[in-house]
């Protein structure tokens, strides 16, 4: 059984990473630059519900509800001030920008919350299910993690696919300059994108903090590395690409811990990654851009 | 001007040349396709070593996607491409290049951010040979071949009057200045032919007087052979010996301009077909 | 004829102003140095600074003059340092010269850390843009995580190695133990000086810049600026690229070299993701293929968080902000229009153009 057991610890781990990972591509598709400071407002997303659950005494549900509006908000307005100014730039100087921002959040996390770990609450009230005479256990927590992965990625792909919004998205995607000539408000499309993917960072963070109780101002920055490899495993830009990475590189951060070594579990993940984009340059589900002659 | 430039002696970079022998370019049955789209089919053409040739046809016809085919950024799916009567199957870009075949772009491919005389002198590169140590050491061969290199590029560049252009960023040229240096630069690489994609792009009917002029002396001072993609009639019609007329990706028509421009299938693809009364 | 030499020069006299800039800032701090009158923080930054200099020059020329991105560089940098570390007290009983010794050291860091470049560089050849970004990524996280587990020690009978634990080296009773494990390199040989650092910057900045202005200079900067125009005109990607990134790998793993040993101890966390991304921003601030740019950004930025002391808790806050700052000014169209209408002669059309051509 402990296949499986790790097994499903291993999509549990991967569908936060998934979640993350969604974020990055999204953004990635959309404004063509790696937004570093993505993991960052993951654990914003974390002291958020952390906060307001033991200072405030909130409820879970309320405490998920402001974490994802102050990430949310906080996506848009860093999209405003340091992003969106630097549109026109090399993709360099954003990057360094976003760098900056990273590093921005996780300073002022440390002034406020100090660097000592905070324990994190328990959220999930799903019971933990002991299957096959308990050869197998599954957390409440990783259940409600993969369910939540489930239901994003549904409603994601309905989002782009159905309504006015995500072909805006998608539109703005592959060609800003058409998208514009065709009426589409592409500030907006961008700034909602932000807003979408730092909502997604919000409840990964909770998510996290769920199945791994240690909060710290450095939380989100290991987490924000793996996923930012997920989507590029799965292909930078395409949403099922980045649903995919993730979860394959949380089944295998999972079994190589189990079955290899311990303390080099992230090398194997990044290993496997490199031997990956060997094979498949464009990622796993990427598309070869190819240039005109 | 053009004057100044001495024919090649012999014991410099450049190798003798053979005139009046086989054909520089033979193509049998060229073709590729992308999935089921025939991009270029059955495609036949010779071209004589120091013959003027040209490409013609309207747009979209595969004009480009030839060149792209005779240089090997795509590898025809059939048909054979014979240099000098050397078969180019399995050749990449770079070995066609040292092979002989050089090129411009339609859409222009400068290193922006190197002068207009580094930009000619990478072309050289294949036929300097100093080492990365001897580069960074300062040895006595690498002050030889930059000289060498850099007399040679200024010599090239003087073919269209450029030479004082040299330490310019080729990227804040201006539009025609930048189309001749992409061929002074194709010229650097020492080919037996010569491919021009729309050299006279964006010109006025002077500027393309003066490049008639110029790739005619160029011909005749290099003696290598020119095809060019045109769609400037003028220019074609003066200066080609033999146009090949492509549409749809096949030819519809080969010969000399007084042939093709009689030529109904010419005409008809061009302005399309004569409404029956 | 006059004016075109005078042009052909203003590589060579930008090289001199380069070369002159750092001839005389290590005279100034010698002396400063031998005199006492430096701080005691700021003596300790001083090879460090050094060693900064050098990663951001060879940066540089991945980034600048290669035109890739790679988020791993520090990864060479910790090749490069416990490597030499490992040469440096093996080769204890058998150099006694230190300075011959941290030459040597140096050297191998150099050597192991040009090979690890070959093992990156296959499918660097391969990707591009992003994509090789995240495999520099994910070499540099790869180092980190392998050097945490190695343990390292030597006896009389030469080197040990084990990825397990310390005993499991079994070494002989009067054995060395030159890495353990998480705990990093220990009983390090303080072999570096500000001398040696200075050496080390002049021979980056000697291979580096005559690279530039070599054959092989040209060929690499005219894949990165077009790539399918140089395969064109006959330049093989496959051979320019490595040189590029193994040349920047060597000379990264030098640094390391250098650096490792200015410390009696070291972590591999110190040449993590953040120390990768640290000395991008040295390159991106200092201006991408400006090597000048390089050395004066890295030294600055290497002291500011130490002038920043007085701010304390607030230091890399306002680090933050000024970094964000500087980054949207200099991006800033109209800022840039301002610099580019200062150069003499220009025309008004010209200055636009210039202002509006991005890199």
């Amino acid at each position: 059984m402990s296949i499986l057991s790790n097994l499903i610890n291993g999509i549990s781990l991967g569908s936060v990473y998934a979640i993350i990972a969604l974020g990055y591509t999204m953004v990635y598709g959309i404004a063509k630059m790696l937004n570093f400071a993505h993991g960052d407002v993951i654990m914003v997303g974390g002291y958020m519900a952390f906060c307001s659950m033991t200072y405030l005494h909130w409820g879970v549900f309320p405490a998920i509800v402001l974490a994802i509006a102050v990430c949310t908000l906080l996506g848009v307005v860093v999209e405003g001030l340091a992003y969106k100014p630097l549109r026109q730039a090399p993709s360099l100087a954003v990057l360094i920008t976003a760098i900056g921002v990273s590093y921005l959040l996780e300073n002022a996390a440390l002034l406020i919350w100090g660097s000592d770990p905070k324990v994190f609450p328990s959220m999930v009230s799903v019971p933990t299910q002991n299957l096959f005479d308990g050869d197998l256990t599954i957390t409440g927590a990783s259940i409600v993690t993969v369910a939540a992965c489930v239901v994003i990625m549904v409603g994601l792909m309905a989002f782009t696919s159905r309504t006015k919004m995500g072909k805006a998205m998608r539109a703005v995607s592959e060609d800003k300059g058409a998208a514009q000539l065709m009426g589409i408000n592409v500030n907006a499309t961008i700034s909602m994108t932000f807003a979408i993917g730092s909502g997604l960072a919000a409840v990964a963070g909770v998510l996290l903090c769920s199945a791994y109780p240690t909060l710290m101002p450095t939380t989100g920055a290991m987490p924000g590395i793996k996923a930012f490899t997920a989507a590029v495993f799965g292909g930078i830009g395409s949403i099922p690409g980045a649903m995919i990475g993730g979860l394959l590189l949380g089944v295998i951060e999972i079994f190589g811990k189990a079955y290899i070594s311990t303390q080099l579990s992230d090398a194997i993940v990044f290993a496997v990654l490199i031997v990956v984009l060997l094979v498949k340059p464009t990622g796993l589900l990427g598309h070869e851009i190819r240039e005109k002659v | 001007m053009f004057s100044k430039l001495i024919p090649i002696p012999s014991g410099s970079m450049i190798p003798d040349r053979d005139i009046d022998k086989s054909p520089i370019l033979e193509c049998i049955g060229l073709g590729i396709s992308f999935g089921g789209l025939h991009a270029v089919e059955d495609f036949n053409l010779t071209i004589g070593r120091t013959e003027i040739a040209g490409l013609i046809g309207p747009n979209g016809a595969g004009k480009t996607t030839v060149f792209n085919l005779l240089t090997k950024v795509y590898q025809p799916t059939r048909g054979t491409i014979l240099l000098d009567g050397r078969d180019t199957q399995g050749m990449n870009t770079i070995q066609v290049n040292r092979a002989g075949i050089a090129r411009t772009f339609q859409n222009i491919r400068l290193f922006n951010a190197l002068s207009v005389e580094d930009n000619v002198k990478v072309a050289m590169n294949s036929q300097m040979h100093y080492s990365m140590w001897s580069g960074i050491l300062r040895l006595p061969g690498y002050w030889k071949e930059e000289k060498i290199a850099h007399d040679r590029a200024l010599e090239l560049l003087s073919i269209f009057d450029m030479q004082d252009l040299a330490s310019v960023r080729a990227g804040s040229l201006p539009y025609g200045a930048q189309r001749r240096l992409e061929i002074v630069r194709a010229l650097a690489t020492n080919p037996s032919l010569l491919l021009l994609d729309e050299p006279a792009a964006g010109m006025n009917p002077s500027e393309t007087a003066e490049l008639m002029e110029n790739i005619r002396k160029i011909r005749d001072t290099f003696q290598i052979a020119v095809l060019l993609i045109e769609h400037d009639m003028n220019l074609v019609m003066n200066i080609c010996e033999g146009i090949a007329v492509l549409n749809f990706g096949h030819i519809i028509a080969k010969g000399s301009p007084e042939d093709i421009q009689s030529n109904p299938a010419v005409i008809e693809a061009y302005l399309g077909k004569k409404k029956e009364a | 004829m006059k004016k075109r030499l005078s042009q052909a020069g203003k590589t060579t006299r930008s090289n001199f102003i380069t070369y002159g800039l750092v001839i005389v800032a290590f005279t100034v701090l010698r002396l400063l140095q031998s005199g006492g009158a430096l701080t005691s923080s700021l003596s300790g930054q001083l090879v460090p600074i050094c060693a900064y200099i050098v990663m951001a020059i060879s940066l540089n020329l991945t980034v600048g003059i290669m035109g890739e991105l790679s988020l791993g560089h520090a990864g060479f940098m910790s090749v490069g340092a416990f490597t030499s570390v490992i040469a440096a007290v093996s080769l204890q009983g058998t150099i006694s010269s230190g300075w011959l010794r941290l030459a040597v050291s140096m050297a191998v860091g150099g050597l192991f850390a040009g090979l690890a470049s070959l093992i990156v560089v296959v499918p660097v050849l391969r990707l591009k843009g992003d994509y090789l970004a995240i495999v520099t990524l994910a070499f540099g996280e790869i180092i980190k995580n392998i050097v945490n587990c190695l343990y390292v020690g030597r006896d009389g009978s030469g080197l040990h190695l084990s990825m397990k634990d310390a005993a499991s080296l079994g070494m002989d009773a009067d054995g060395v133990k030159i890495m353990q494990g998480p705990m990093g390199a220990v009983g390090i040989p303080k072999l570096s000086s500000l001398t040696a650092g200075f050496i080390l910057v002049l021979l980056t900045l000697v291979v580096v810049l005559n690279l530039i202005n070599s054959r092989a200079g040209r060929a690499i900067m005219s894949l990165r600026d077009n790539r399918i125009a140089a395969e064109s005109i006959g330049i093989s990607p496959v051979r320019y690229k490595i040189m590029a990134f193994v040349t920047s790998a060597v000379l990264a793993g030098m640094a390391g070299g250098l650096y490792a040993m200015n410390f009696s101890s070291i972590l591999a966390k110190k040449f993590d993701f953040n120390a990768s991304i640290l000395i991008l921003v040295f390159v991106v601030l200092g201006g991408i293929g400006n090597i000048r740019g390089s050395i004066i950004a890295a030294a600055a930025l290497t002291v500011l968080p130490e002038l920043l002391r007085q701010f304390s808790d607030y230091r890399m806050l306002v680090y933050a902000i000024v970094l964000i700052l500087v980054m949207l000014i200099t991006n800033n169209p109209q800022v840039k229009t301002f610099f580019a209408g200062h150069r003499p002669g220009m025309k008004r059309q010209e200055k636009e153009e210039e202002a509006g051509n991005v890199l």
